[in-house]
């Protein structure tokens, strides 16, 4: 493991920013960190790429004093330091912006900058000094937001500088992004290299954690892999490609292309006319929606996230009210009232992949082959009598279903919580897809899923679209909608802003139709026919 | 991933927990100058020495099963049910209306409608704050609560004017006919030769508490219904996605509750012949203790609740015979309940530390 020293590109008199040595953590059987050796040399930006579950954000949790290392040591800047809680990181000089901001909404950005971190008892002159240090940071690094907004009223990437402003503000010289550009628009995503190249010219130190490959060759200086807990690699991003990290995070190659041939689509399965969602809080959510799915084409829907699509899913999936008019191969469907629930819409032959597996797809604590009837367990072929189910057919049934879908380990009798995130995502489309659904439903299919299961993920939708099957697929993921979808819907605000073809498209047009700009010079082909033959794009890196 | 095996969750952490609030109970006898293994000796002579005391352990405790399980299956709905006391009292109230009403001639008549007529009040007691859970978010915790203080009042108001006999002084019903009297387990046993003391309440409600253990296993582990209040109980969000009614789940879950402790009556106000006050002795809340002893498993509640059964018992022998004050027996208890009940996690993490320093020394499994 040493000879991670020989890395990083400087003269080895500069004592890294951070230095960690052999640390290794556990979870019960699990080992989430094995033997880790990793330098980051000050005034970098160092990438960590690694699959979920790979450990990434376990080592940053050691690093910031969430876990205790089973062994190990940490160096800051030389000096053996230890870290029991996240009270030593900061005062080591390490800030942490989560993927998940932690902010208090209803306080103001100069509030909840200065928050926990008050000089003392009087907030007034904590608050005039966080004042000043903003207006010196906004006009040094393109920071700027304005001191008094609430952060309910800021948009996302606001909200995320305002991360980066804490950290700044307790005098971090080590910033570490866990996953940042995941809510974040491809223009607002770039605004956030540039400010951090900013930083790493000050001499600051910033850690970037990420499994997205375009996001590490565009902004780091050296590149860490990680694979099942071990620190596979150190690289300097100059030296390195796409697709050598993509092999060094898998242990293989991967395909990073989805096989399939043009869609052939027929007629029109899901038609969807003027629906619109109206929130608790009287936020319209959906302002409108029409679009239209045929049998045997996959429309992608696009869009940050948080820009109604979850709202779209729930409805189409009979667990949120709206109005306006849905039909399935011709047959009205009701968006509220008794038969508008998850029951009816199964019944219709409505499947659905939902996008977040732990709160909605699965029941973490329950087996595999309990998981694997749900939202099905009131189908004839489960029961036994009127009141019993059939465990023994559910279990059977179940084995088998986990064997089509290569769900590893095999056991029926495990609880899902124990799978990993790819494989409990093949539960749950498992489930879904053997029940021949007209129309299947899904949200961020690959999300938090390996590299390995990406691919049969994909594979089994195609095949699906190939039995001619209408599939509507929602994903942040701009890679996965341009290699997987036949069609592109893009979504904002609640709207859609246009549909392409992904042959007639581009990253950079979408994502200027995701943050809301529909004047991208191109014509909508929103009215064109699937007979089109589909290029397959692969996925930009 | 799992950190302890299952049998280890299910039975070493109530071990330790019982075995933690015996240590602290005995410090405290020993704080007021007597002697614990005395006293523990007493508790355990005192029930199983005789086979009176032992009856009146199994008397509490089909007690404790009733009010256990009616906890255990709203738990499994992730509902809070601590109106168990309200509950059964109002089942008392059905009952002592069943045996009023009707001159039976033979306790196998009386028994069905009895039970029948403590599974409706005690339903129904639990109905409305379910109602108000389910429609109007109203938290079942707060207005459970509300309603156990309700049901007292209503009792008293119910036995002082209505259901007291003419001339009677006694907030009491009338005495029930003998046509209700159910067999006791002395006559139970009395039939097969074996000999048991004829002065222990326990009787036959006491199999009809384990076959209710029996049924309520069947219903959360092998029916649809089942598998839907603990799918729901576990997520919500998940259960909305299968298009499992939140309304539906929460109205039956605690009407199934409600009834389970509504049953308890059958016991305590049949054995007892008339309906007091206070006909519940606080088994409805040490039932809250019972279930999360018990894990929510009936089986666990029957052990949880033999327990129960015997602290009593044992707590009312300690009393009779010895200095220790009556106070200090419900102390004893306490701790019990809170070492169980509350203090789970204080036992939990010390023993999965354990648990994983074994596991480390073995070479890696996986």
């Amino acid at each position: 493991m040493s000879d991670g020293n020989e890395q990083g590109g400087r003269p080895d008199t500069v004592a890294p920013a951070i230095e960690l040595r052999g640390i290794s953590k556990a979870f019960g059987p699990v080992q989430a960190n094995k033997d880790i050796a990793i330098r980051v040399m000050p005034g970098t930006i160092h990438g960590i790429i690694g699959e979920n579950g790979a450990g990434k954000s376990t080592l940053m949790s050691i690093l910031y004093g969430f876990y205790k290392a089973d062994r190990g040591e940490i160096f800051i800047s030389g000096k053996k330091t230890e870290i029991p809680d996240s009270q030593a990181a900061i005062a080591a000089g390490i800030g942490m912006v989560f993927q998940h901001f932690k902010l208090v909404e209803n306080f103001s950005v100069l509030e909840n900058v200065v928050l926990g971190a008050e000089d003392g008892a009087r907030l007034k002159p904590s608050l005039a000094k966080a004042r000043l240090l903003l207006t010196d940071l906004a006009k040094e690094y393109e920071l700027n937001v304005k001191p008094d907004a609430l952060i309910e009223d800021l948009s996302v990437g606001y909200q995320q500088r305002v991360e980066i402003l804490k950290a700044l503000y307790r005098k971090a010289d080590i910033l570490i992004l866990d996953e940042p550009t995941g809510v974040l628009t491809p223009s607002e995503a770039d605004h956030l290299f540039r400010i951090l190249k900013g930083l790493r010219d000050e001499g600051k130190t910033i850690i970037l954690i990420t499994h997205k490959l375009r996001e590490i060759m565009d902004v780091t200086d050296t590149v860490s892999v990680m694979r099942r807990g071990e620190m596979t690699a150190t690289v300097k991003t100059a030296e390195t490609s796409p697709e050598e990290l993509a092999e060094l995070m898998v242990g293989r190659k991967v395909l990073l292309r989805v096989d399939k041939k043009p869609a052939t689509p027929y007629a029109s399965v899901l038609e969807v006319e003027n629906l619109r969602v109206v929130d608790e809080n009287g936020v319209e959510r959906l302002k409108g929606i029409d679009l239209q799915v045929r049998g045997g084409e996959i429309l992608g829907i696009a869009g940050v996230a948080g820009n109604g699509q979850s709202e779209l899913l729930h409805v189409l999936g009979g667990y949120m009210n709206g109005t306006g008019n849905i039909r399935v191969n011709g047959n009205e469907i009701d968006l509220t009232g008794k038969h508008s629930d998850g029951q009816s819409r199964r019944e219709r032959g409505i499947a659905h992949v939902p996008e977040d597996r732990h709160r909605e797809g699965l029941i973490l604590d329950f087996f595999a082959w309990e998981n694997m009837i749900f939202g099905y367990h009131q189908a004839p072929e489960y029961q036994k009598s009127r009141w019993f189910m059939d465990n023994n057919a559910i279990k059977q049934a179940t084995a088998e279903k986990m064997e089509r879908f290569d769900v590893r380990p095999p056991i029926t009798g495990l609880t899902a919580k124990n799978f990993s995130g790819g494989n409990q995502q093949k539960i749950v489309l498992a489930r879904e897809i053997e029940r021949d659904p007209e129309l299947l439903l899904v949200g961020q299919p690959t999300r938090g899923v390996d590299i390995g299961a990406i691919e049969f993920i994909h594979q089994q939708i195609v095949a699906l679209r190939d039995k001619g099957k209408a599939i509507l697929l929602v994903s942040v993921e701009l890679d996965e909608i341009m290699s997987l979808a036949d069609r592109i819907a893009v979504m904002f605000d609640g709207q859609i802003m246009g549909e392409r073809l992904p042959s007639e498209t581009d990253e950079r047009e979408l994502g200027m139709l995701m943050a809301g700009i529909t004047d991208t010079g191109r014509a909508d082909t929103a009215s064109s026919t699937g007979a089109q033959r589909v290029d397959n794009p692969g996925i930009g890196v | 991933m799992d950190v302890m095996p299952k049998w280890a969750d299910a039975f070493l952490i109530p071990l330790f927990s019982i075995l933690l609030a015996f240590v602290i109970s005995a410090l405290v006898i020993l704080a007021i100058g007597e002697d614990p293994i005395a006293a523990l000796k007493l508790m355990i002579e005192g029930t199983f020495g005789r086979s009176e005391g032992f009856g009146y352990m199994l008397f509490f405790a089909t007690n404790y099963m009733f009010t256990g399980l009616a906890v255990a299956v709203a738990f499994h709905a992730r509902l809070f049910n601590i109106g168990g006391e309200g509950q059964a009292t109002l089942g008392g109230l059905g009952v002592a209306l069943v045996c009023l009403s009707v001159p039976w001639p033979h306790w196998t008549l009386a028994l069905p409608f009895a039970l029948l007529g403590g599974a409706l009040f005690g339903a129904a007691w639990a109905i409305i704050p379910a109602y108000l859970q389910a429609k109007r978010g109203s938290h079942i915790v707060i207005t459970t609560i509300m309603f156990n203080f309700i049901s007292s009042a209503l009792m008293v108001y119910l036995l002082v004017e209505v259901l007291k006999p003419e001339g009677s002084m006694d907030p009491t019903s009338a005495r029930f006919v003998d046509g209700t009297n159910l067999p006791r387990l002395s006559d139970i046993l009395g039939f097969f030769g074996i000999p048991f003391s004829s002065a222990a309440p326990v009787n036959i409600s006491f199999f009809i508490a384990l076959l209710a253990c029996y049924l309520i296993w069947l219903l959360i582990w092998r029916t649809r219904l089942g598998y839907e209040i603990r799918a729901y109980g576990q997520s919500e969000s998940a259960a909305s996605y299968a298009g499992i009614s939140p309304t539906r789940i929460i109205m039956i879950a605690m009407i199934i509750s409600g009834a389970l402790a509504g049953c308890m009556a059958i016991n305590s106000v049949m054995a007892a012949e008339r309906l007091v006050l206070n006909s519940v002795e606080g088994a409805g809340f040490i039932g809250i203790a019972v279930a999360l002893m018990g894990r929510s498993h009936p089986f666990g509640i029957v052990l949880a609740a033999l327990l129960f059964g015997f602290l009593v018992q044992g707590g009312a022998e300690i009393d009779f015979w010895t200095s220790i004050p009556r106070e200090l027996v419900v102390v004893i208890q306490a701790l019990v309940i809170l070492f169980t009940g509350a203090l789970d996690n204080m036992v939990r993490m010390p023993l999965e530390r354990l648990f994983l320093m074994f596991r480390r020394k073995k070479p890696e499994g996986s």
